[in-house]
């Protein structure tokens, strides 16, 4: 599936990084500590996480995950949208909590 | 090939640049991806330990036809016990580092997993060097 897909099907708001929207998503992670994230991460992932600053474009870039949800409507730095235009790393904003993300997420088919 | 990154202490912001680039110069050379996101986690790892703990550093890296060297230095506080800090969990980070999803005690134990060979040197009050290799075969 690809990203534009994900984001229209889990009625997802972009934030920035509208140039990635045509990557491919395979599976998901969904996790807030980013050690464990940068660990166990697969690539082409959409990440789900409740983090928003600038540090998370960095993880998902060097992982080539395929995009970030952010959580719970939490807001995304003004310097976190930059750099993600920049990487072409699509941010999403979900009112929905990470676990209704993921169920949703396992509903479309996303193993 | 040698490439010098240094890295700001003071810039959070810029945390994961030198990372960023050397992942971007190994794809030009067409290092393969599972190679290169071994280098980048453990990179990375270090890269952040230097702005949290040791208000940034130097990073070397080296890359030759068999192998891609780091080396990262910085004068900052220094680990008192290198074996205690190499333990999953254990951190030092303070509670606001914490709050960003950093300090879960996984930075130096991801660098020895994703590399070949990790070397750890420090002294108390002096700084710290951490050098990762990752063969090319």
């Amino acid at each position: 599936m690809k990203v534009r897909e994900l984001m229209d099907q889990l009625e997802l708001f972009l934030v920035a990084g509208a140039s990635g929207v045509d990557k491919e998503v395979k599976t998901a992670y969904m996790g807030d500590m980013l050690s464990w994230v940068m660990a166990n991460a697969q690539q082409n992932s959409a990440w789900i996480t409740i983090q928003s600053h600038i540090n998370i474009v960095a993880v998902a870039s060097l992982l080539n995950l395929s995009c970030i949800i952010v959580a719970e409507g939490a807001s995304v730095d003004e310097d976190t949208v930059e750099k993600a235009n920049e990487e072409g790393m699509p941010i999403f904003s979900s009112d929905l909590n990470s676990y209704r993300l993921a169920v949703k997420m396992a509903e479309l088919g996303i193993a | 090939m040698k490439l010098r990154f240094e890295v700001d202490g003071d810039e959070f912001v810029l945390a994961g640049e030198a990372s960023s680039k050397l992942k971007k110069v190994l794809m030009q050379l067409g290092i393969s991806s599972q190679l290169i996101r071994k280098i980048a986690i453990a990179m990375y790892e270090a890269e952040i330990n230097m702005v949290i703990h040791a208000n940034g550093g130097f990073i070397d890296a080296e890359i030759t036809p068999d192998k891609v060297f780091v080396s990262l230095s910085d004068t900052g506080p220094g680990i008192p016990d290198i074996e205690l800090a190499m333990k999953e969990g254990y951190s030092t980070a303070s509670d606001k580092v914490r709050e960003l999803g950093f300090g879960a005690g996984m930075g130096l134990p991801n660098m020895k997993r994703y590399t070949d060979d990790m070397k750890v040197t420090s002294e108390v009050g002096k700084g710290t060097t951490v050098e990762l290799t990752v063969f090319i075969s």
